[in-house]
């Protein structure tokens, strides 16, 4: 096979048609084409999902629920039809369990207070993972400090790995909620849910997940894991900003009392006692991110329609390419190298500052994250300050990893 | 590349890599930690004022290669100056990393290599991080400080 021969095998990989879905991937920056592996922070939108909010603002803006006019039942249609799709795409099992909120980190806070705080008292525990985004930690400290609750923190090995043995060891007759990251956005390592789910569940303790990371690189089915909650955020998995969802199970949603009060969430109000409206809109007080609703259901078909399978191998095999020729360069120390892991590269360099690699990367048109990642804990664990993190998407090709590299050899020499 | 090494100009790798007056003050009369917690740099600045004027400065801490040299910098450009020589200094200094139509100051020195900041404006706190803690250190309480 010639080389032009190769070349053009490789060029029909589909991630190269999925690219032309992507309107912003077609600029330039400084001067570079643009190569962004900025997708852990978020991702961005395929024109579908720009499509659809664009047509609900000139089409059918209209609030939800309440109008008896033609445009306010449209949008309420197309609000629940998401949520449909939402529901089906994590194969909960009633619509009703799938609560809107603004994003992974909101839909956390609601668990932690609506679910926890009620249920906690002094000396309760609630474990945590060593790997866990701020807002998988901050909501449950808040929750600690209201009910003298205690956080517990499974530790992970020097290669970013869960420490399973930990967890048996820490989960007793005290625990009350396990609360873990499926996918560590700092590091990618994927945890062992399933295994963590069947364990707490055995003692008869309930499991939050953060699926923040996970839901853009593998299929997430809420009966199989059989967790209790699962919070993600729609801009993270190629939907808008200001969206995501809390699933919750249906008894655990029913037991537990609203989080904001407001409109939408009741159903019947006077000055001696209100009553609240059925699920799932008992929490959704006010009016809420119509278009990004709309929108994320968006996302999530063309994420199926592309097939998360095909974008799970693809991923995969970046990854494992990123991290073959980012390791051998000299002077870079991959952190995180769990044998386990999802879109997530994270490097340090001996004489570069990850904000320094940042900015020259991004000079050679290459967008990455540098800095803590909103896990300062992990930072500690490897005492470094923060680190510099290339985080890929179904449109990312093995030339954007070779960008990668080249922007890496350029800050090699220019800080050599 | 030329817009880049606007930004790490040679004097800027210096004093990042062989950072100068890189060390405690044990007799320090003042000090602060700064922290720009974006980013995760940190640094305490070491005082040692002899009334009014700048007897001793000089610095620890870690970060990238801007916020070190800017601190690097820093420190050599005070000693010996008055306390309202530094604040006349430091309102320079700022406004030539942030005002793209500032004048050149003269006064400013060496400090100049770190105007091509404010084409970065993600990285102007780097360059003023050690100012800003000067500014803590020369409020905080005068007293002797132990390093220990």
């Amino acid at each position: 096979m010639t080389v032009v021969e190769k070349l053009k095998l490789h060029e029909a990989h589909p991630a190269y048609r999925w690219r032309e879905d992507f309107p912003i991937l077609r600029q330039k920056v400084h001067g570079r084409p643009l190569v962004y592996l900025d997708n852990a922070a978020t991702s961005q939108k395929p024109l579908a999902v720009i499509e659809a909010e664009d047509r609900y603002y000139r089409e059918y803006n209209s609030n939800i629920h309440r109008g008896v006019h033609a445009l306010s039942q449209q949008a309420t249609d197309a609000y629940e039809k998401a949520r449909v799709r939402i529901q089906k795409y994590l194969n909960a099992r009633s619509p009703h369990e799938i609560i809107f909120v603004r994003g992974a980190t909101e839909g956390l806070n609601l668990v932690a207070q609506s679910f926890g705080r009620p249920r906690l008292r002094p000396g309760d525990e609630i474990i945590v993972s060593a790997m866990e985004h701020h807002s998988n930690i901050v909501p449950w400290q808040l929750a600690c400090e209201q009910t003298g609750a205690v956080l517990k923190v499974v530790p992970m090995t020097d290669s970013g790995e869960f420490m399973y043995e930990e967890f048996e060891r820490l989960l007793g007759i005290r625990t009350r909620i396990v609360a873990v990251t499926q996918v560590s956005n700092a590091l990618g390592t994927i945890l062992p849910v399933k295994r963590i789910i069947e364990a707490a569940h055995a003692q008869g303790v309930p499991v939050v997940l953060d699926g923040a990371q996970a839901i853009p690189h593998a299929r997430v089915d809420v009966q199989a894991l059989d967790c209790d909650f699962y919070a993600f955020s729609g801009h993270k998995v190629y939907g808008p900003t200001g969206i995501g969802v809390l699933y919750g199970k249906e008894k655990h949603l029913e037991a537990m009392p609203p989080w904001q009060g407001g409109g939408d969430m009741i159903r019947t109000v006077s000055f001696e006692k209100s009553t609240w409206n059925d699920l799932p809109y008992k929490f959704e007080a006010g009016t809420p991110h119509i278009a990004g609703g709309i929108g994320l259901g968006v996302a999530l078909d063309y994420l199926a329609s592309v097939g998360i399978e095909a974008v799970a191998a693809h991923e995969h095999d970046l990854l494992e390419y990123a991290t073959g020729l980012v390791s051998e360069i000299p002077g870079v120390r991959l952190i995180g190298t769990a044998p386990e892991k999802a879109g997530v590269l994270s490097f340090v360099m001996d004489h570069a500052h990850p904000h320094d690699v940042g900015t020259i990367l991004d000079h050679q048109g290459v967008a990455i994250r540098a800095g803590h990642h909103c896990a300062m804990p992990v930072m500690d664990r490897y005492n470094i300050p923060g680190t510099a993190r290339a985080s890929f998407a179904l449109y990312n090709t093995r030339e954007d990893v070779d960008a990668l590299v080249a922007g890496i050899h350029r800050v090699r020499e220019l800080f050599a | 590349m030329a817009d880049l090494r606007e930004l790490y100009q040679e004097v800027i790798f210096d004093h990042s890599k062989r950072p100068r007056n890189f060390h405690p003050i044990v007799d320090a009369t003042r000090k602060a930690q700064g922290h720009n917690p974006l980013c995760g740099d940190k640094l305490t600045v070491y005082l040692k004022l002899d009334g009014d004027v700048i007897e001793d400065v000089s610095f620890e801490g870690c970060g990238c290669a801007i916020s070190t040299a800017s601190a690097s910098l820093m420190t050599e450009s005070l000693k010996g100056k008055t306390v309202q020589e530094v604040q006349h200094l430091f309102e320079a200094f700022h406004h030539a990393v942030t005002d793209d139509h500032a004048p050149a100051h003269d006064e400013l020195g060496k400090l100049q290599v770190l105007c091509g900041v404010r084409e970065f404006p993600a990285r102007v706190k780097c360059a003023t991080l050690a100012w800003h803690t000067l500014q803590a250190a020369l409020k905080s309480e005068l007293k002797a400080v132990s390093t220990e």
